[in-house]
């Protein structure tokens, strides 16, 4: 039976029209549940000294993978036995968080009869977290989630789980199937997801188009966002409804009273300036057009993105360890995404062999990049510079030239100098 | 152990799709958001599927599953799915199934409807003190104590556009919060306390000394242990020691607090991708419920809820006005902290004449 810890602070939390975990942690604590009560004890311990109180690391796993498991012990265990042990399984989300009771249920089965029976839904990269587990059970809860078709996601200087925005499935603007591109890199790279071999993470997201739900350019080090390359699908019969005030601006997102002023709020937002509006007709100078995704925002009725579909490839994003946040850099500001992804995926394994070689330990291939330059991953990646590749030229002066790009290369001769001019 | 199975990866993705979206995938034609937390999307074909989306805490229980588990049988054939933010959508087919399923969920009490449009959605967010070892705060409990401040926001559509909270614990930034409209980040102030005993059986020197992106760190001889001595002039509590060396703890009750950040975005949509900004540098821990930091939040989103222009985002709200003026619109002081001086330092100061009063 679980001894149930006074909990002062968190009761606080308790309060309040948002749903509280406390409420939740406590009635699961309440059937019994030693790792729910002593979660809270700790947990309550920390509100009062303001420290944490988990040990540093840990290493644990199951047989024949270097991921997957993050080890977690607490450091004052005689106070809170029931998380002495506190490992988490990260497990392998179905793209996009889809779910049916049914499997769901299942999997919680597990956790409930060999787990702490805590879990996030989900973790910050995309994987189902169940949270706390004793080393001894490691190896069966994995045995049970392999046998109902469930797998472990990425930990460690591995391939992390890939992520995917719902796409295709439930959303009119997705350019690229975003959950099948998610699954065949998550299978074509099992071992990579499995076993860490790496300078450090590497992580996928997959947005399906630039309005980038699943924040690919600011957390992946490779963005796969989807794009077009042909005009806007405008129908204009929508645009009259938009003008007459028939439908909500921004698909409703401001309230279904809110309409649209077509001149102002659409042209005159437009980042090009490559829009105008007669008062009856919408026109698109697409040659200009950046693909921004505002004008088809805020009309979803009249406006879609082409069909010529494919995505734009951006490297290196990541959060500031060490060298301060990035974002991903274009690296190919076109490709058309297929099955089975064949061109893409020459590229990305291109872009580890590179990265494999050059990176140092704990450098994320942004950092990489920065370190030895954009041009030199460009040319290990055999893609020609482009100027889509920069925001603006280079303003600094200093030019590394190489041997080969200057006639007559870098040898020659003092004394020949010394005949044209005196010393 | 001969029929262990291993890299079987995940469910497919279509593996708990409802009917609807099997036969409706690729053909989505459009959406609308009938009220917060209610989207109905429409095919080509004419089929219709609502979603209704609920705030939650991403720290949940096996209880908490079954719980969606069972509105999900009982609304939505099973179906149902979450967000990247946290939410739950109940997927639904059966437009009759609507009205019941909101008083469903308003009689569960723990799942609001909202989360959608011109307000404030789930905050993105990391483990804090319920399970990592380099926090500077808690997340779960700040997380609630903003969320109730900001409730009226998540099931309404008053703001000029939607506005991302996310939350990381430690500069480490498992949240990867460096691009929201709000970043709430956890920040050490104090050098690493340095457990010269044992530092040598626990860590590699060389490794722990390379860790440090200042090099701040260098070996050094503490009676008769090797050890290391981190010139604190030069340490900006990034942390990344710790991570290599357990015995180089930054963690300290007055240390620790709260740094908020401002104006990022993911979203190409009308101006490009930002980064957050210093908005305010230190704010200390208060639990259970972090009453400082909640006011400060709240204070940014009112400024900007007057300010902004439809469709303005915060960032794009203070760069229109200018960060002169996003400062004294917000009341926040402004101090040597927000001055930038790490690698990209030069790229931030002003090099023009204009600016405003």
């Amino acid at each position: 039976m679980a001894k149930l810890h006074p909990t002062p602070m968190l009761d606080e939390l308790e309060k309040g029209p948002w749903p509280s975990f406390v409420t939740d942690i406590k009635r699961m604590a309440a059937q019994g549940k030693a790792a729910c009560a002593d979660l809270l004890g700790q947990l309550e311990l920390s509100y009062k000294e303001k420290e944490g109180h988990w040990k540093h690391g840990g290493i644990v796993g199951v047989l024949g993978y270097g991921g997957g498991v993050i080890g977690r012990y607490s450091d004052v265990p005689d106070l809170f036995p029931g998380v002495e042990h506190f490992h988490t399984v990260r497990v392998n989300q179905p793209a996009a968080k889809y779910y049916h009771s049914d499997a769901l249920r299942k999997v919680m089965d597990i956790w409930d009869r060999r787990g702490s029976s805590m879990l996030n839904m989900h973790g910050s990269t995309g994987d189902m977290v169940l949270l706390g587990a004793f080393t001894d059970e490691l190896e069966p809860i994995f045995a049970e989630l392999t046998a109902l078709g469930w797998d472990l996601g990425g930990s460690g200087s591995a391939l992390r789980t890939p992520s995917a925005c719902l796409g295709k499935s439930r959303c009119e603007w997705a350019c690229i199937h975003t959950e099948d591109i998610c699954y065949e890199l998550t299978m074509s790279y099992q071992d990579e997801l499995h076993r860490p071999a790496w300078p450090y993470k590497f992580k996928f997201k997959v947005d399906g188009c630039p309005n980038c739900c699943v924040a690919s350019l600011a957390r992946s080090d490779c963005a796969i966002i989807g794009t077009w390359r042909d005009d806007i699908r405008i129908d204009q019969a929508a645009v009259a409804e938009y003008a007459a005030g028939k439908f909500a601006a921004e698909g409703g997102a401001h309230g279904q009273d809110v309409k649209l002023d077509i001149a102002k709020d659409v042209v005159g937002l437009c980042p090009t300036q490559c829009m105008s509006f007669d008062g009856k007709k919408l026109s698109i100078n697409n040659a200009e057009c950046t693909r921004c995704m505002h004008c088809i925002n805020l009309m979803p009725r009249a406006l879609r993105p082409g069909t010529d579909t494919g995505a734009s490839i951006l490297v290196g994003a990541k959060a500031p360890i060490l060298d301060g946040a990035q974002m991903g850099s274009v690296i190919i500001p076109f490709i058309k995404m297929e099955p089975p992804y064949d061109e893409f995926k020459e590229f990305v394994e291109k872009m580890w062999e590179w990265w494999d070689e050059n990176g140092k330990n704990r450098e994320r291939i942004g950092e990489t990049i920065q370190r030895l330059g954009l041009a030199a991953f460009l040319a290990a990646v055999e893609i020609e510079p482009d100027p889509r590749h920069v925001k603006e030229p280079r303003s600094n002066p200093y030019i590394f030239y190489k041997e080969d790009e200057v006639p007559g290369g870098f040898e020659r001769k003092i004394e020949d100098y010394r005949k044209r001019h005196a010393r | 152990m001969a029929e262990r199975l291993t890299d079987i990866g995940p469910p497919k993705y279509d593996s708990f799709w409802p009917q609807v979206i099997k036969d409706n995938a690729g053909k989505w034609l459009y959406h609308d958001i009938l009220e917060p937390g209610v989207l109905l999307h429409v095919s080509e074909s004419g089929a219709k599927l609502w979603s209704v989306r609920c705030g939650g805490t991403r720290l949940m229980t096996t209880m908490m599953v079954e719980d969606i588990c069972k509105l999900a049988d009982q609304f939505c054939g099973g179906y149902f799915r979450f967000t990247t933010r946290n939410n739950v959508e109940f997927l639904v087919t059966d437009e009759s199934k609507l009205e019941p399923l909101k008083k469903a969920l308003a009689a569960h009490g723990s799942l609001p409807v909202g989360g959608t449009g011109a307000g404030i959605t789930n905050i993105v967010h990391t483990q804090g003190w319920v399970h990592c070892h380099t926090p500077a705060i808690d997340a779960s409990g700040v997380v609630k104590a903003v969320m109730d401040e900001l409730f009226d926001y998540f099931g309404s559509h008053k703001l000029p556009a939607q506005v991302r909270i996310s939350l990381a614990c430690c500069l480490n930034m498992c949240g990867a919060v460096h691009c929201s409209d709000i970043a709430i980040l956890g920040v050490h102030r104090k050098p690493p306390v340095i457990e010269h005993s044992h530092l040598d059986k626990m860590c590699e020197i060389p490794t722990t000394i390379a860790a440090c992106p200042t090099a701040a760190i260098k070996p050094q001889k503490v009676d008769d242990f090797k050890s290391v001595a981190v010139n604190a002039d030069r340490c900006m509590f990034c942390g990344n020691c710790y991570t290599m060396c357990p015995a180089m703890p930054l963690a300290d009750a007055d240390g620790d607090g709260i740094a908020l950040w401002v104006g990022g975005k993911v979203s190409n949509a009308k101006s490009m991708p930002k980064f957050s900004k210093l908005a305010v540098p230190f704010i200390p821990n208060e639990p259970p419920r972090w009453p400082t930091t909640v006011n400060y939040v709240k204070k940014i989103v009112e400024a900007y809820a007057a300010g902004a222009n439809r469709y303005e985002r915060i960032g794009e709200w203070a760069e229109r006005i200018g960060w002169e003026r996003f400062f004294e619109k917000t009341g926040l002081e402004f101090s040597h902290h927000h001055i930038d001086d790490y690698r990209f330092a030069a790229t931030t100061w002003r090099t023009s004449t204009q600016f405003k009063w």
